[in-house]
């Protein structure tokens, strides 16, 4: 078990009179998360307002979706492929959920040898989330592309059925998207961190000059896997309703 | 091991790891600490997702429909993202004030839920009185054919 990080004052706690001293003292030092490093606890907390923002997309479009009175496109039929002259359907989007499960298969183990100190085997298998990342990214571009100019799906409107359809798939997918990008980026810098040797030498981190640990790689296996999360809800909602 | 914080009393139990939290403790292993677990559990609730994604998949593929589709989805999307959370993300292994922190707020969405379902009934409700009768819908593409709603 990690221990808890240690910070100190380095001086007396000053005492404040009346409602200063109230608020000083309720936020002082009471430590909720016992044992949990704050950059962990910190990840959660923004992914649990993650949680939020996701939701509410996820919501907004089932309820865009209730109230239409135009059939929804099928999009079983929508994201389908044709692969050696047959149609399967959604095959896409089915092919996108298992690389990004292997993903987050890779990335527990990054974490994993992370905490055995394996430098070079957490370098490999961060990598690897990495490159997965990117050809979900990849592939999703691919998808984009396939809707604009092939089906003429638009945010406004689209030749299948209900004009929703384009707006909530783009603003879904997109925020998605993006938050899978922003990983693989980060996913790069932490490798690099770790090949280096920053985690093992403890060296500061350029931005927040904190000392490298290993629970970064940990807090960064939080927020890939919360990327899978929010996936798994939108592969269910959005593609197989 | 020093204790440096400018706190006069550290709260009891804070030096000793939480009940369970240390399970892979595995003799002879260096340098254990954080969330370490055996490989083994980890390629097991792997293959799971896997198999459940499958199904999930084979839903669609079979045209399953009604409610034995919803039943079928809705599941096994609980029951992945509970393993991702629960496995993946450690929250087996965390402390309960933390794991009621972060898992409790979500429930209010079902609040957000409730509200979204009546207003998007009502909504469809209300067009198809004003817009519904005859002309057909308030379409901008009535041209599509009907598939599957």
């Amino acid at each position: 078990m990690a221990q808890p990080a240690l910070t100190s004052t380095g001086e007396p706690l000053p005492r404040l009179e009346g409602m200063q001293g109230i608020v000083a003292d309720w936020s002082s030092d009471q430590r909720a998360f016992k044992n949990v490093p704050w950059g962990k606890a910190m990840m959660w907390i923004f992914l649990l307002s993650d949680t939020f923002i996701f939701s509410s997309f996820l919501i907004s479009y089932m309820t865009v979706r209730m109230s239409t009175t135009v059939p929804w496109p099928n999009p079983s039929e929508v994201f389908a492929l044709t692969i050696g002259g047959k149609s399967i359907p959604l095959i896409l989007i089915a092919i996108m959920t298992f690389i990004l499960i292997s993903s987050s298969g890779t990335m527990v183990l990054a974490v994993n040898y992370g905490y055995r100190r394996d430098r070079v085997k957490t370098f490999i298998f961060l990598l690897l989330t990495a490159a997965l990342g990117a050809t979900f990214v990849g592939m999703q571009a691919f998808e984009w592309t396939k809707l604009i100019v092939e089906e003429g799906v638009r945010p406004w409107g689209n030749p299948m059925g209900a004009a929703q359809f384009g707006s909530s798939f783009f603003m879904i997918t997109g925020f998605h998207g993006t938050h899978v990008s922003i990983g693989v980026i980060f996913l790069i810098i932490v490798a690099i961190k770790v090949l280096r040797g920053d985690l093992d030498n403890q060296r500061p981190g350029f931005l927040t000059g904190r000392k490298g640990n290993y629970e970064i790689v940990e807090t960064m296996g939080l927020y890939w896997h919360f990327v899978d999360l929010v996936w798994v809800f939108i592969f269910a909602v959005f593609y197989l309703w | 091991m020093a204790h440096a914080e400018g706190q006069q009393h550290p709260a009891a139990g804070e030096h000793q790891p939480a009940a369970g939290q240390q399970h892979a403790a595995v003799a002879g292993q260096p340098h254990i600490e954080g969330q370490q677990h055996p490989l083994g559990i980890y390629f097991k609730i792997w293959g799971l997702l896997f198999v459940l994604s499958t199904a999930s998949y084979l839903v669609d593929y079979f045209h399953f429909q009604g409610y034995l589709r919803w039943t079928l989805i809705v599941t096994f999307m609980l029951l992945k993202a509970g393993l991702i959370v629960a496995v993946f993300m450690h929250m087996l292994w965390e402390r309960l004030a933390m794991v009621y922190a972060i898992l409790l707020p979500p429930l209010l969405l079902l609040v957000l839920l409730g509200i979204g379902t009546f207003e998007g009934d009502y909504t469809f409700f209300t067009r198809g009185t004003f817009f519904g009768a005859g002309s057909g819908a308030p379409a901008q593409h009535p041209a599509a054919p009907a598939q599957h709603k």
